[in-house]
C-alpha cells in the first residue's frame, strides 16, 4: 500500500487533526518509510500459521459480575473542562452523529 | 409498476448484568448523572478493561436462542469515531469475529411460518447519553450508560413488509425475555432498533438505494416509519426521481421521516483488534453449560400448547408471547384447570385486569391455583359463569380463594331441585301468559320465566337446572 497526500488528508480528517501543508509534505514520505519497514515482515512465510491479534496465548480473562465503588461525582467531573447539572458540558453537537 | 420492499433490522439490547461490561461500576443508567463512572469507563489513560463473565454468557445464551452458530474463537475490536458520549474516542465492539452468526427467528405471517435470517450477534459497550440544549448552545453528557453491555443483532434483508418487521421485533423481544438477559423496555432504551429499507421492482435481483431509519421508540413507530418510507420511496420511483442513500429520522409529531443530512464520510471506523483485551475461546464444555441454562423458548412452547394441551394456535401465540404470562398459565393448568378454560380466563379477564392496573403477570393478585379453583367451581356447577365474574372481582381485591369467597358471600348456586321446586311452581302459577306463549310455540317466553326464577333466588339458581325444571313443570300442566 502506498501512502499519498490523499490518504494522509483523509486520516487526519478522521482524527480531527489540522495539518499544515508543510507537515503534509513531510508526513507522506515518513509514513511510507514506516510502512515499507514494516512490510519486511510480509516476506516471512506464514503458511499454516493462524492469525493472532496478541503476542501472548492467554484467553478468556474475565471478572465476576460484582459491583464495586465508582468515583464520586465530584471526582468524576474534576477533569471535565466544564460541568453543568452534574453533567459534562461540551460544545453543541449534531444529533445522531454518534450512537452505539 | 409493482415494487418489493426489502427491510433489514439492527437491534441493540442492553444486558441486565449487575455491572458494566469492562469495569465494576453498576449497570444502572437511571441513577443521578455521572455517579456510576470510574477511570475505566471514562477512558482515562493507563486503565485496562476486563470482560464481565456474565455479559459474555448472556451474549452466548442470546445467540444460542436465536439459532446462531457460536464462534468458538472470538475477539474484540476498536471502532474509532469521535463523539462526546464516547469518552475513549472509540467503542469496544466486535468486527470480524462476532459471538454468533447465521441464526434465524421464526415469525407467523398470515398463518404461515416464515424464517428471518440473523446475520450476526455481537457484544459491545454502550455509549453515554447526550442531552442537547433546546437553544442549540451546548450539549450535556451523562456517562452512567457508558460501558453498559449491549448485544447488537443484525437481521438479513429477509423482511418484506413493515408488518413483518414488527412481528420480527416482537418475536425477538419475547426470546430475549425468555432468556432473561434483558429488560427489553423500548421506552427506556434497553431495546433499540434501527431499520434499513429499500424498494426494487418485483423480479429484480439488485437492491435499490437503501435508507437507514433511526429514532423509533416503539414497535408501532417502527412499523409506522417503515410504512411511510415505503410510500415515499415508491412515489419517488414512480415520478422518476432517485431515492437518495441517506439516514432519516422518524418524527413522532408528524409521523413522517426526515433526512438527517449526516456526513457519509464518517462511516470509516478504522477497526482494529482491541489490544487491551485477550481473545475468547469458548470451549464445548462451557458452551454446553450455557446451552443447558436455556429455558423452553416461545416457538417450542407454542408447539407444545397446540400439540399437548390442544389449544388453538391463536391462544398458544398469545400465551407464549410473554414468559411471565406463560408461567402463570402453566401454573393454572398444573393446578388442575381445563387447558382451554384456563386459556380463556388468562387471556381475557386476568390479562385485562393486569393491563388496567399496569401490572405484570408476576404481580397478579390472584394466585394461579386460586384461578384454577375458580374454574373448577364453574365446571362443577357450583357457580354460574355470571357469578364467576363477581367472584373473580372479589378474588382480585382480597387475594382469597374462590371457595372462601363463595362461602362468605353466599354465592353458591342453588342446584337442589327440592329447594327450587316451590319457586318454580310459584313462577309458573303467577305468569299464565308466558306459560301460554311458550305452549303456543314461542320458545323465547321461557327466558322470561327463567328470569323470574333467577330474580326470586337473587341470581343463585342453577340456570340449566331451572330451564329443565320449568319445561317439565309446564309440560305436566
Amino acid at each position: 500500500m502506498k501512502i499519498t497526500d490523499e490518504t494522509v488528508r483523509h486520516v487526519a480528517k478522521l482524527a480531527r487533526l489540522w495539518l499544515h501543508p508543510q507537515e503534509l509534505s513531510q508526513l507522506v514520505p515518513q509514513l511510507n518509510d514506516i510502512l515499507e519497514y514494516a512490510a519486511t515482515l510480509q516476506s516471512v512465510s506464514l503458511d499454516g500459521v493462524e492469525p493472532t491479534s496478541h503476542p501472548f496465548h492467554e484467553v478468556n480473562v474475565v471478572r465476576p459480575d460484582v459491583p464495586r465503588e465508582s468515583l464520586s461525582r465530584e471526582e468524576a467531573l474534576r477533569n471535565a473542562p466544564e460541568a453543568d447539572q452534574g453533567m459534562v458540558r461540551v460544545p453543541a453537537v449534531l444529533e445522531g452523529g454518534g450512537g452505539a | 409498476m409493482n415494487y418489493e420492499t426489502i427491510i433489514g433490522l439492527e437491534v441493540h439490547v442492553e444486558l441486565k448484568t449487575d455491572t458494566k461490561i469492562f469495569c465494576g461500576c453498576r449497570n444502572d443508567s437511571k441513577s443521578e448523572p455521572n455517579t456510576n463512572v470510574c477511570p475505566i469507563c471514562l477512558g482515562h489513560p493507563g486503565t485496562l478493561p476486563v470482560l464481565n463473565e456474565r455479559a459474555l454468557e448472556f451474549a452466548v445464551k442470546a445467540a444460542l436462542a436465536l439459532n446462531c452458530k457460536i464462534n468458538q474463537k472470538s475477539k474484540f475490536d476498536r471502532k474509532n469515531y469521535f463523539y462526546p458520549d464516547l469518552p475513549k474516542g472509540y467503542q469496544i465492539s466486535q468486527y470480524d469475529k462476532p459471538i454468533g452468526e447465521h441464526g434465524y427467528i421464526e415469525i407467523e405471517v398470515n398463518g404461515e411460518t416464515k424464517r428471518i435470517g440473523i446475520t450476526r450477534l455481537h457484544l459491545e459497550e454502550d455509549a453515554g447519553k447526550s442531552m442537547h440544549a433546546p437553544d442549540g448552545s451546548h450539549t450535556l453528557v451523562d456517562y452512567n450508560r457508558t460501558g453498559v453491555p449491549l448485544i447488537e443483532i443484525v437481521s438479513e434483508p429477509d423482511i418484506r413488509s413493515p408488518e413483518e418487521a414488527r412481528l420480527y421485533l416482537e418475536a425477538l423481544k419475547s426470546i430475549m425475555e425468555y432468556c432473561d438477559v434483558s429488560d427489553c423496555k423500548m421506552e427506556e432504551g434497553s431495546l433499540r432498533c434501527d431499520a434499513n429499507i429499500s424498494l426494487r421492482p418485483v423480479g429484480a435481483s439488485e437492491f435499490g438505494n437503501k435508507v437507514e431509519l433511526k429514532n423509533m421508540n416503539s414497535f408501532r413507530f417502527v412499523q409506522r416509519a417503515l410504512e411511510y418510507e415505503v410510500e415515499r420511496q415508491r412515489e419517488r420511483y414512480e415520478s422518476g426521481e432517485p431515492v437518495v442513500q441517506e439516514t432519516r429520522r422518524f418524527d413522532e409529531a408528524t409521523q413522517t421521516t426526515v433526512s438527517m443530512r449526516t456526513k457519509e464520510e464518517a462511516h470509516d471506523y478504522r477497526y482494529f483488534p482491541e489490544p487491551d483485551l485477550v481473545d475468547l475461546d469458548i470451549d464445548d464444555a462451557w458452551l454446553e453449560r450455557i446451552r443447558a441454562s436455556l429455558p423452553e423458548l416461545p416457538s417450542a412452547k407454542r408447539r407444545r400448547y397446540v400439540d399437548e394441551l390442544g389449544l388453538p394456535p391463536y391462544d398458544a401465540g398469545v400465551l407464549t408471547s410473554d414468559p411471565k404470562m406463560a408461567a402463570y398459565y402453566e401454573a393454572v393448568v398444573a393446578a388442575g384447570a381445563d387447558a382451554k378454560q384456563a386459556s380463556n380466563w388468562v387471556m381475557s379477564d386476568v390479562s385485562g385486569a393486569l393491563n388496567a392496573e399496569g401490572k405484570s403477570f408476576a404481580e397478579c393478585p390472584i394466585r394461579p391455583e386460586h384461578l384454577a379453583g375458580l374454574i373448577g367451581e364453574i365446571a362443577s356447577g357450583k357457580i354460574s359463569s355470571k357469578q364467576a365474574r363477581e367472584v373473580f372481582k372479589l378474588m382480585w381485591e382480597t387475594g382469597k380463594s374462590a371457595a372462601e369467597i363463595i362461602k362468605e358471600k353466599g354465592f353458591e348456586q342453588i342446584s337442589d331441585p327440592a329447594q327450587l321446586q316451590p319457586i318454580i311452581d310459584e313462577v309458573v302459577a303467577n305468569n299464565p301468559k308466558s306459560v301460554a306463549d311458550y305452549k303456543g310455540g314461542k320458545e323465547r317466553a321461557l327466558a322470561a320465566l327463567v328470569g323470574q326464577v333467577m330474580k326470586a333466588t337473587r341470581g343463585k339458581a342453577n340456570p340449566t337446572l331451572v330451564n329443565e325444571m320449568l319445561i317439565e313443570k309446564i309440560n305436566s300442566l
